[in-house]
């Protein structure tokens, strides 16, 4: 079972750099570039991990997060938020909200290969562990 | 035979005698001792008798030689009005008392509403009308003194000595009236010294014509019985007694002696106790009998002993010299010297209070304008004052006895001062006893008999073409017969002086009375009138209700000090502020303390200044018109005053308001500023991660296909353009926005930019879109931008390219031309722009869907700024089918400022 992780972003080019970067992790990416039906395709498809624009068409990332963290069966899914306007209120709003890491565009490709490890590598090794 | 020097030896002895009499009184006075006399009966009797002058010691005589008995008229008058009217001078005397009242003018201003213009009239009407008087005085006592000059000299100098007498008379008048009258400002202490002297001078000279008297009769006559015996002889005893001049002159004369300034002066103002008034009512009469008592004996005797054509007034003198009894003679000078001396001394001094008081002291008043506080010593002044109208008027009774000749007979110029005074007699009589008596009435009561007496009496005193030209006598003024001096309205053949009197007195009367009807008192002649009316049954105090709440007392004292003198001023505090229970030396300014102020200072400078002065300080007296209309000017500046300072408040609470706004307006734009930041830093940062990302993979990771390497590598150099298109847009609507950008206005043809537009637009590739066009609608001269214009038209065709969703897509373009404006309306095919985002195109990064955008949202809001500088705008209408841009635009451009006022 490969780790599944739902990208939402409606960059094109910056969607297709994750993709291949995980992809070459053993991820398999699942791309929206629209925030409208994002959680719902989200909760539905219970990845691994997901990965959220802030600034999106349809809903915000932070409409995203917070639907997400209201379903209690979500509680634990780690939620990387991507966000390119830079500003602490930001970091600040999504850290309430329960995001689990929060970082600003641009990012370095280890960066983000870091963080997404950190994010699922303990809850991947349970999940195998519980398997 | 008396020698001039020796007469003048004597007279200078006598003064200094008076004037040690006069000093020991004021003396006696100021240490509060001798009062007994000071403030007995018998000196304010014999101080009455100032009423008998030189025209009575000398005149009387030769009134009787003249005319029989009828000097006894002027006898007769007074006493009536003492035995009969005492009650009338008794409510004088108490209104005087309580008013403080300083002079006649005074008392009549006072109670008309303190009418400073009645005031005046009176000063002037006095003034003009006691100079004959004291003409005459000075006459009698040159005559006198020519008497024993002649006797020296020849005849034919008298005339030249005459003169140089009168003068040197008029000077030592002068002099001896300054120095008595004006060593004491305030009238109100009394002149004891002048009363006392005057006194002395009633008893030397009653002393004189008696013993002149006892001398004829017993002495030359041989008794009484022979006395008798030869007045039924002389031609005296046969005169015809005519009773129209009889009433007259004893009205007349009664009239004067209420009315004189100067007996006004003993009469009322010197008075210390208003019970002297009693013994004086049947002692004075007293007096007069005894000093009228030796009239005809030696009127009679001198008719008989001196030679035809001798003056008959200087009988007294005369008669006997002629006996040799020189001794006598000098005692008959003396007596007359009196007379003229005591009556010029207390007469100017009573002139001269009043026109201190009611002329000179408002005109300074008014011309030092800074009020009663701040310039110098109003003592001062008000003693120069003084002294000034003293020479004034003591050198108008000499220019009247140079102008008259000299020559008249002392009774005759007598009663035209007598005349002229008796016109304040219905004015004076209406105000104490009549409520209803107006200031209007006065005025022209007084103003009416004082022209018909100055017309029928003292013009013609200067004899035909003297003052008035001779023809007015017979054919009257302007040739009108009813204006003839002597014979007014055409009734003629009446004696001059009953003719005189009666017109002016009765006309007088009749108008104060009709005018005082028929006009209305102010508020304060009403109060004034009331205190004047019930002098006996209302309380004291002068009327005009000060409200004294505002005047300092320091002010007061201040202004106190300057005209009571400070000992004075400081002592009438300090028992005020005892009498109030005060610890400190300062009364508060009630009312009752300010009007008792305010008699104090009338004391001195008359009621009406002295209301002027404390309502100077005090400010609050809201009855004099013109005090209102001072109080009114002062409240007109401080409304001016306080309107200023709302427009200022309310300037200042529409500047708060502004920089509420304008706080606001930087919180807003600081916002702005903030998500604008925050937008450039998304836009700067998008491109900036992809560049970033691929760049990495290039670098970092090995074995990419080819394909890859390429694909990676056109993501990064297309993310750089838009990067570079970002900060070129946003420098390009920095600029426009700031107003740096400078346009060119250039003669273009609309279908020329519109072609390069399309053209260009077309060219940059991005989707297939037929654009339909009207080559001759579009064929328009323009003056205006051609570049700019052109960018915007490429933004929309780019924009209709992009987001135009139909299949196959048709960009419209239609000009219209409308007055001097040219619209260019593109409109598309497709769906439009929802109407909740229609309000939003225009702002900075809206961008309707992201996903298909390749722009950062900032071309439309650089196409309304560049439209809003070409003096033109562009909006959005939506269509039943899409939606259409139109772009309205002037056919010259005038190049407006830019939308937000940032200073370049």
């Amino acid at each position: 079972m490969s780790k599944h992780v739902v990208l939402v972003e409606d960059e094109t080019n910056i969607a297709e750099a994750i993709r291949f970067l995980l992809g070459r992790e053993g991820w398999r990416v699942e791309t929206l570039a629209n925030g409208g039906n994002a959680a719902e395709v989200i909760r539905a498809a219970m990845p691994d991990l997901v990965m959220l624009d802030v600034m999106l068409p349809g809903k915000t990332g932070f409409e995203i997060l917070a639907e997400l963290r209201s379903d209690a069966a979500l509680s634990d899914l780690p939620i990387l938020m991507l966000t390119a306007r830079g500003q602490n209120r930001d970091r600040e709003m999504a850290e309430q909200a329960g995001v689990s890491r929060f970082m600003t565009k641009p990012f370095s490709n280890d960066e983000i290969l870091t963080a997404v490890r950190e994010l699922t590598d303990g809850r991947l090794d349970k999940a195998q562990s519980d398997a | 035979m008396v020698t001039l020097n020796q007469l003048i030896a004597v007279c200078l002895v006598y003064v200094a005698g008076l004037f040690v009499v006069a000093f020991l009184a004021e003396r006696a006075a100021l240490r509060g001792k001798g009062s007994w006399l000071l403030r007995s009966p018998l000196v304010y009797t014999l101080s009455l008798s100032i009423y008998c002058t030189a025209w009575t010691f000398y005149g009387a005589v030769g009134y009787a030689a003249r005319s029989g008995l009828e000097y006894i008229t002027i006898y007769l008058g007074p006493s009536l009005v003492m035995i009969g009217w005492w009650w009338v001078l008794r409510r004088l005397v108490r209104i005087g008392r309580t008013q403080r009242v300083t002079s006649l003018a005074d008392l009549v201003s006072a109670r008309f509403g303190k009418s400073n213009l009645l005031a005046v009239m009176i000063t002037i009407m006095a003034v003009v009308g006691v100079t004959p008087y004291i003409a005459l005085q000075l006459q009698s006592v040159t005559l006198s003194v020519s008497i024993f000059a002649s006797a020296e000299t020849g005849l034919g100098e008298v005339a030249q000595t005459n003169d140089t007498a009168a003068f040197w008379v008029a000077a030592g008048l002068a002099v001896f009236t300054v120095l008595f009258g004006t060593r004491n400002l305030n009238v109100n202490e009394r002149h004891h010294g002048v009363v006392i002297a005057v006194a002395v001078e009633a008893v030397v000279k009653l002393i004189a014509l008696l013993a002149v008297g006892a001398f004829v009769v017993w002495g030359i006559a041989g008794g009484v019985a022979e006395t008798v015996a030869r007045i039924d002889a002389s031609p005296i005893g046969t005169w015809q007694t005519s009773g129209s001049r009889w009433t007259a002159l004893i009205v007349v004369s009664a009239a004067a002696f209420v009315c004189l300034p100067r007996m006004f002066q003993v009469m009322v103002v010197e008075n210390d106790d208003e019970r002297h008034l009693q013994i004086a009512s049947w002692a004075f009469p007293l007096y007069l009998m005894a000093i009228s008592l030796f009239v005809v004996p030696i009127a009679v005797i001198g008719l008989e002993l001196m030679p035809a054509g001798s003056n008959p007034d200087l009988y007294v003198l005369t008669v006997p010299l002629s006996q040799g009894q020189n001794g006598l003679a000098m005692l008959a000078f003396l007596g007359g010297f009196s007379s003229a001396t005591s009556m010029v001394i207390v007469a100017t001094l009573a002139l001269s209070t009043m026109m201190s008081n009611h002329i000179v002291m408002p005109l300074w008043l008014q011309l030092s304008n800074t009020g009663a506080q701040q310039s110098g010593d109003v003592r001062g002044v008000v003693i120069r004052a003084r002294r000034l109208s003293i020479l004034m008027i003591i050198t108008l009774g000499y220019l009247y006895y140079r102008a008259s000749g000299g020559s008249g007979a002392l009774a005759a110029i007598g009663l035209i001062s007598f005349g002229g005074v008796a016109q304040f007699l219905p004015a004076l009589l209406g105000g104490i006893f009549w409520r209803g008596s107006t200031r209007t009435g006065a005025i022209a009561g007084l103003s009416i008999g004082f022209v018909i007496w100055m017309f029928t009496m003292l013009l013609p005193s200067f004899g035909p073409d003297g003052a008035l030209p001779a023809v007015i006598f017979t054919d009257g003024l302007f040739g009108w017969s009813a204006l003839r001096p002597e014979a007014l309205f055409g009734i003629a053949g009446i004696d001059p002086t009953v003719h005189a009197v009666w017109w002016s007195l009765s006309l007088n009367a009749l108008v104060f009375f009709v005018v005082s009807i028929f006009s209305f008192p102010t508020p304060l002649e009403r109060l004034q009138g009331a205190q004047f009316v019930n002098v006996f049954n209302t309380s004291r105090g002068p009327a005009g209700g000060w409200v004294a709440s505002e005047g300092g007392a320091e002010d007061l004292m201040v202004m106190s000090q300057r005209i009571l003198g400070a000992t004075e001023a400081q002592s009438f505090f300090a028992q005020h502020a005892e009498r109030q229970g005060r610890s400190s030396s300062t009364p508060l300014p009630t009312s009752e303390f300010v009007q008792a102020l305010e008699r104090e200072l009338a004391a001195s400078v008359g009621a009406a200044t002295a209301s002027a002065m404390i309502g100077q300080i005090i400010g609050g007296q809201a009855i004099s018109v013109q005090d209102l209309m001072a109080v009114a000017d002062e409240s007109a500046q401080i409304l001016e005053y306080s309107s200023q300072l709302e427009v200022k408040s309310r300037e200042l609470t529409e500047t708060a308001q502004e920089l509420g706004h304008a706080n606001k307006k930087l919180t807003q734009l600081s916002h702005q500023k903030d998500d604008f930041l925050s937008q450039i830093s998304h836009e700067l940062r998008t491109p900036m991660t992809s560049i970033r990302a691929f760049s990495e993979i290039l670098r970092d990771i090995e074995g990419l296909s080819e394909a890859e390497q390429k694909r990676y590598a056109s993501i990064i150099h297309s993310e750089t353009i838009r990067l570079t298109r970002l900060l070129d847009d946003l420098l390009d609507l920095s600029v426009l926005e700031n107003g740096r950008v400078s346009l060119n206005a250039q003669r273009v043809n609309l279908h020329d930019v519109i072609e390069r537009a399309v053209i260009t637009a077309q060219a940059s590739g991005g989707g297939s879109l037929k654009v339909e066009r009207s080559p001759q609608g579009e064929d328009i001269a323009l003056l205006t931008d051609g570049d700019r214009l052109a960018q915007v038209f490429i933004n929309i065709v780019t924009n209709a390219m992009k987001y135009c969703d139909a299949e196959a897509a048709v960009l419209t373009i239609a000009v219209r031309q409308q007055e001097d404006e040219v619209i260019i309306g593109f409109s598309d095919n497709g769906s439009g722009i929802p109407p909740d985002a229609q309000n939003l195109i225009f702002e900075k990064f809206a961008r309707l869907n992201k996903s298909e955008a390749s722009g950062a949202g900032l071309g439309l809001a650089i196409c309304r700024e560049i439209i809003a500088r070409l003096g033109g705008d562009i909006s959005y209408v939506e269509q039943t089918h899409g939606g259409r841009f139109d772009v309205r635009l002037p056919r010259t451009a005038t190049f407006a400022k830019p939308r937000q006022a940032h200073s370049a």
